[in-house]
């Protein structure tokens, strides 16, 4: 419900500069994913739009209205936690209301509100519980649906499935894209270290280093068209193939990126590099193959299907010329020419 | 199960009852003792000889007994109170306020709680007697809610440091100000270390002898253990066992009772679950 401009926003912890200058829009209704490596500052950044951290310099804007130094119960977020953070002397129903209750509201909406959120989570057989009676995926139900309760603006989420195993996590992801859908005018920020929450999840990705902005766009954006080597390094998985020298000459760039399912296995003759199979990789659904071809590592090339190539087995490759990502010395794209 | 389980077994078994016997003892015994008067004290025996209530009649008779256990009372109760509240505002800074020199700080606390009664005691006094608190409860209060915060400072900040700071913060997401955090998030979470650390000082102050006796003069302002020490017999030559004896028995119930009560609330384990599994 709330459009988030940031100008020129920093955050120093002491003389450490963590965020260094970030400026950023987040559309109403949108489903923003903050992602980079570890370190970068995506916390941090989400922190200070919660208003859990004060802003060093620079302006946040929460549609239009500078909410600097408001409170964070008085921006209209709810945010969920890594670890949940349940109150653990509460019932679950209290964690839910608490926020209310120390807004005012009477038992009758507390109740009523509190109901329909854990109706939209199936979290309703639960109410009566304590946080330690509960398992991890229904612990983090109630945090989603304590923040639900909240009726915020903003939705932040840091990391909220990284604690819960691998089935758990896709579930909790389908519940969380639900939400989005059924509650389509609510601006979420989410951070997360996982590629495929991000690319499932986002309308668009923010994809932050060491401090700053590196590319903002939709997932397919990112994927298909990513403005610095970082970037196309980050985005995807496997991670894209690079190679420099006179590979990368040969195509008129410094660096030369390739994603692993653009590498097609051709005929003897035909082929743009060769090597050998050196370690392979049985996915069911697909299979990578990891071919030494001089290079610094090895090429990886992902193929639908069953395995079909054993270690040590001599393979052509070539290229899909269409999907070559060129970059110059300074990992900027070389513009198409 | 195997003789060698067997043997380690009995042998724990004995360990436990050799513990349970030194430490119950002496309190068995002064129960005996308080029951029996004239030569009956000086002869030993470990089971009941006689009931005779003379030595309670003697203690609750006396003039002061029931005063001296009125001071104590209000002294222990007052500085178990004064010292929580300091603890838990120190403690929370401690914990969770970054600041130069916090390390120091908690170092310095702890190594203040080292130091023996005897070696501050002048120090002690000369502070009393220049706060004009001489002979008044307030001696005694002073001097033990200093004695006692450093150990329930150090406590509790070691409590609250474990405290997740996740909660805090979703407590400030929902509009928690301090106060509130304070009162309805982590005292509830809190409750078995103040528990505990309130029993600890509230024992404390309530056997405490050393101050108590040298910072008072009258009668009427004595504390238990002095009033105790200071029964007189008949003569001066006769030291009263068996009032002081029934007094002693007086004095400890209330402090099993304390146990007993607030063990019950002790429920450990009371964070697990607010956090990641
Ligand atoms: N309270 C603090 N005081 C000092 N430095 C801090 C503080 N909080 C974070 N930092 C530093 O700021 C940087 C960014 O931290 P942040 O938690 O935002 O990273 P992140 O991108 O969320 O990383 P991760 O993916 O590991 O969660 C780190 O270098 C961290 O050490
Ligand atoms: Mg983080």
């Amino acid at each position: 419900m709330a459009n988030i401009q940031m100008k020129a926003v920093r955050k120093s912890f002491g003389v450490l500069e963590v965020i260094k200058g970030v400026d950023l829009e987040i559309r109403k209704g949108e489903f923003m994913v903050f992602v980079g490596p570890s370190g970068c500052g995506k916390s941090t950044l989400l922190r200070m739009i919660a208003g859990l951290e004060s802003i060093t310099s620079g302006d946040l804007l929460f549609d239009g209205e500078r909410v600097n130094t408001v409170i964070p119960s008085k921006r209209g977020i709810a945010m969920v936690f890594q670890s949940y953070a349940l109150y653990p002397h509460m019932k679950v129903r209290e964690n839910m209301a608490f926020g209310m209750k120390l807004a005012g509201a009477s038992e009758e909406e507390r109740n009523e509100r509190v109901a329909r959120a854990a109706r939209m989570l199936q979290i309703d057989h639960l109410l009566d519980r304590l946080p330690k009676e509960l398992s991890g995926g229904q612990r983090q139900r109630v945090a989603i649906g304590r923040a639900i309760t909240r009726d915020p603006r903003v939705f932040l989420f840091d990391e909220p499935l990284s604690n819960l195993d691998a089935a758990l996590r896709v579930a909790t992801r389908l519940e969380i894209a639900k939400l989005h859908h059924e509650m389509n005018d609510v601006t979420m920020i989410y951070v997360t270290h996982d590629q495929v929450e991000a690319m499932t999840l986002a309308d668009r990705i923010c994809v932050l280093r060491d401090g700053r902005v590196e590319q903002v766009g939709t997932p397919s954006d990112l994927y298909e068209k990513p403005n610095s080597i970082f970037v196309a390094g980050f985005i995807g998985s496997p991670r894209m193939n690079f190679l420099d020298g006179a590979r990368a000459a040969k195509h008129g760039c410094h660096t030369l990126g390739i994603r692993s399912e653009h590498i097609d296995i051709v005929a003897d003759g035909e082929g743009e590099w060769t090597g050998t199979v050196i370690h392979a990789e049985d996915l069911g659904s697909d299979n990578y193959l990891f071919v030494e071809i001089g290079a610094a590592e090895p090429l990886i090339v992902r193929r639908p299907g069953k395995l079909d190539h054993a270690n040590g087995t001599h393979l052509n490759l070539r290229p899909q010329a269409q999907h070559l990502h060129r970059f110059d010395a300074e990992g900027r794209p070389v513009s198409q020419s | 199960m195997t003789l060698s389980d067997i043997f380690w077994k009995v042998m724990f078994y004995c360990a436990v009852a050799l513990i349970v016997l030194v430490a119950v003892f002496p309190f068995y015994y002064a129960i005996l003792t308080s029951f029996e008067t004239g030569t009956a004290i000086f002869r030993v025996n470990y089971l009941p000889e006689s009931f005779n209530l003379d030595n309670y009649r003697a203690v609750l008779g006396g003039a002061n007994f029931l005063r001296s256990v009125a001071n104590s009372v209000l002294i222990a109760t007052v500085t178990v109170a004064g010292a929580l509240l300091l603890a838990v505002t120190a403690a929370y800074a401690l914990a969770r306020v970054r600041f130069r020199g916090r390390g120091l700080l908690l170092m310095t606390i702890l190594a203040v709680s080292m130091f023996p009664q005897i070696a501050v005691l002048a120090g002690h006094f000369e502070l009393v007697r220049f706060l004009g608190i001489f002979n008044t409860p307030f001696a005694m209060i002073l001097s033990y809610t200093i004695f006692t915060l450093p150990f329930t400072v150090w406590v509790l900040t070691t409590f609250m440091r474990d405290l997740p700071l996740e909660i805090e913060e979703a407590a400030i997401v929902d509009g928690a100000t301090p106060w509130v955090f304070i009162t309805q998030v982590f005292m509830p979470l809190l409750w078995p270390a103040l528990v505990t650390t309130g029993l600890l000082a509230f024992i404390g102050a309530w056997n405490e002898f050393l101050f108590a006796l040298t910072f008072t003069a009258s009668e009427t302002q004595r504390t238990v253990p002095v009033a105790i020490a200071l029964l007189s017999g008949a003569s001066q030559q006769e030291v009263p066992w068996g009032p002081i004896m029934a007094a002693s028995v007086l004095v400890t119930i209330p402090l099993i009772i304390l146990v007993l009560i607030f063990q019950r609330k002790i429920v450990a384990g009371l964070t697990a679950g607010g956090v990641k599994g």
